[in-house]
């Protein structure tokens, strides 16, 4: 009895989380939606840079540049002309659904046309070279103004399926007393999504695919030799981390409602590689984990700042919310990586084997540990 | 045409500074193999320092204060950090590099918020004339300082005991152990050096014309990755190269603006990310980069 509990265990917890996800819109106020909103967003994002980072040992600094492509590739797409501010911008006004695969698609595009650059280089080389894309997304978000809005942004559609619109009204629900907003319908939406992305990313993982890019982190020559072909699978987990952005990016305007080009910044590619280091290198639960660690914590901080110690109001000179999170983050890396090099995942295997639930593995999923070498030689 | 010529001088004095920020860099790179994104905020540290004394120290004794400063601060990523770390994956390094980036970018952008900070440089908004063309003198003397710290450098690469083991190190990190050198020495001098040269490169980076060290001159200074990029990572000639081609670029974007305004404004700024993307294209290695090819 005790071995059939112990076995199905797992199962039942994640039958408990679903549950416990599905029920939260009863309960949940606006702040916490749309904090969680945005964690799925950016785990679905994560979930594509540990498939890079992780699984490939490939670094990518350009992450922001891909969801960027997603979010503003929806607002275009699905978005018409009907901008009340200064400067009009255009759109196709395709059906959202329509609109949120072609985000997807025109980032995985683009990062199939980065590809003479992703298939060639290897691990840092590709961060150092992907580092170039964030500065020139940026540029060109600020400078083409009709597709994105320049400065000011731009509205994002609200998305909507067979004329059920996820936004507040349109139609009015109210589920067992509880009225459903806009932010609540888009939870269920994001669940699903993430739910999708975490599941298609397993399968990549766990089988030949992922197998092969497994051996190309750990030796490329090893890899070639057993008939991988090296330079396209390396710009395919580009190509497909790239997808993975686009599909946060496009969720991520949706909770926004608005998107402007100071959010994809520099400081989100870091922020991005923050989560998957947290989480675990190659861990997709590492990831979705450290995404929700990452994103939440401004936001938390801002929050309740008046209640924290240590943290004042912005603008205050003192340490401010955001700047306490990024303090957080900063050495949160250089612990993790210090102590704990395979993250949260790596902490939550060594517990589980104390406990004498899992067997040992004979060989651990662990971080990139390329042939160790103290002279740098370039690729 | 005179524009031309002022351009191209201005942009050479510029590309020196973007060159000596990038030799710093490979710097680090050639000796351990490691790619230091805490590089802007070293470089922001040591340009804040000189900025935040330089009115109670003269000018150079200021910079002096900045370098040293920077120097220790890079030391002391590479005691407490990175020599506890030696055989980790170079990526992993990196990412342990942005970590410690983060923590000082913030702190140092905090302390400055929203101020402008003067280098104090003797020389002003003064400009030197040459016929028609001018240009200002802090570029002038970035310049000169500039090719005297390098040719230093090449020198002490050449003749010096230190340069032998530091080039030694970086052809072979074990042999070299193996035959008596010290890494963690080798290791040490080249992060306390590159971080004096990125203080160096950053108060003369912050001078006229540039209004000053604000909370965005780390993230300006990353333009100099590219040049290090451009050249290869691991040739200090080529951060030479490089740095001069990113300065000549961004210069030029800058200067022809109303001519290239097409591409939108704020070129200069992104110009050093598009050429290192087109060198990648055809050269994936840099232009003076040593390949590794392996042939299977």
């Amino acid at each position: 009895m005790s071995e059939t509990l112990r076995r199905r265990a797992p199962l039942l917890g994640w039958i408990a989380l679903v549950v416990v996800l599905l029920l939260l819109p009863l309960y949940l106020e606006e702040f916490w939606l749309q904090s969680g909103l945005f964690a799925m967003a950016f785990a679905i994002a994560a979930i594509g840079l540990t498939i890079l980072v992780g699984t490939t040992g490939q670094l990518s600094l350009g992450h922001a540049f891909f969801v960027a492509i997603g979010a503003y590739g929806y607002c275009y797409l699905a978005g018409g002309e009907d901008v009340p501010g200064l400067k009009a911008t255009s759109g196709l006004e395709l059906p959202p659904v329509l609109a949120m695969a072609g985000a997807i698609a025109l980032a995985a595009l683009a990062g199939a046309l980065f590809s003479p650059i992703a298939g060639r280089l290897r691990g840092i080389y590709l961060g150092l070279a992907s580092l170039g894309l964030v500065f020139l997304g940026q540029h060109i978000m600020f400078n083409a103004a009709d597709i994105t809005g320049g400065f000011n942004g731009r509205d994002a559609t609200p998305f909507s399926i067979a004329g059920f619109t996820f936004a507040d009204g349109d139609p009015d629900l109210t589920v067992l007393g509880v009225e459903f907003g806009g932010l609540e319908k888009l939870w269920y939406l994001g669940l699903a999504m993430l739910v999708f992305a975490a599941w298609v990313a397993r399968n990549i993982v766990g089988t030949r695919p992922g197998r092969a890019l497994e051996t190309i982190r750990d030796s490329a020559v090893a890899a070639a030799t057993m008939g991988v072909d090296v330079r396209a699978y390396r710009a395919g987990a580009f190509m497909v981390s790239s997808a993975y952005a686009g599909a946060g990016g496009a969720l991520i305007a949706l909770v926004f409602g608005r998107i402007v080009p100071e959010s994809f910044g520099f400081v989100l590619s870091v922020e991005f590689l923050v989560m998957v280091v947290i989480g675990g290198l190659g861990s997709i639960y590492g990831a979705v984990a450290g995404a929700v660690l990452v994103s939440m914590l401004p936001r938390v901080l801002d929050n309740y700042s008046d209640s924290l110690p240590l943290v004042s109001e912005p603008g205050t000179g003192g340490v401010g919310p955001s700047q306490a999170s990024r303090f957080i983050y900063g050495l949160a890396i250089i612990l993790v990586l210090v102590y704990a090099p395979r993250g949260l995942a790596g902490l939550t295997q060594r517990w589980r084997r104390r406990r004498g639930r899992e067997p040992p593995s004979p060989a651990p999923a662990q971080a990139p540990a390329g042939p160790v070498t103290a002279t740098p030689s370039v690729p | 045409m005179t524009q031309f010529l002022e351009l191209t001088l201005s942009g050479l004095a510029l590309g020196a500074i973007y060159a000596l920020i990038a030799m710093g860099f490979v710097l680090v790179f050639k000796a351990t193999g490691i790619v230091n994104f805490a590089y802007g905020s070293l470089l922001l540290l040591g340009a804040y320092v000189a900025a935040k004394l330089q009115g109670d120290l003269s000018f150079w004794l200021a910079m002096l204060c900045g370098a040293g400063a920077a120097a220790l601060g890079a030391l002391l990523i590479e005691l407490v950090l990175m020599r506890h770390m030696r055989g980790t994956d170079a990526g992993i390094l990196a990412i342990l590099t942005l970590g410690v980036d983060v923590l000082m970018a913030t702190e140092l952008t905090r302390r400055i918020g929203s101020d402008i900070l003067e280098s104090g440089a003797p020389w002003g908004s003064e400009v030197v004339r040459l016929g028609d063309v001018a240009i200002p003198e802090t570029r002038v003397a970035a310049g000169v300082v500039a090719l005297l710290i390098i040719g230093a450098f090449s020198a002490a690469f050449k003749y010096t005991d230190w340069g032998v083991a530091m080039r030694a190190a970086a052809a072979d990190g074990k042999t070299a152990a193996l035959m008596g050198i010290r890494f963690n020495r080798v290791a040490a001098s080249a992060w306390a050096l590159a971080g004096s040269l990125a203080a160096v490169a950053g108060v003369f980076f912050t001078s006229f014309p540039a209004p000053g060290v604000d909370n965005t001159t780390g993230l300006a200074a990353l333009a100099a990755i590219p040049a290090a990029v451009i050249g290869g990572l691991d040739s200090i000639a080529g951060a030479l190269v490089g740095g001069i081609i990113i300065g000549l670029v961004a210069t030029y974007c800058a200067g022809y603006q109303d001519d290239l305004s097409f591409l939108g404004r704020g070129l200069g700024e992104i110009a050093p990310y598009t050429v290192m993307l087109l060198v990648l294209l055809i050269k994936p290695s840099g232009l003076f980069g040593t390949q590794s090819v392996t042939r299977v």
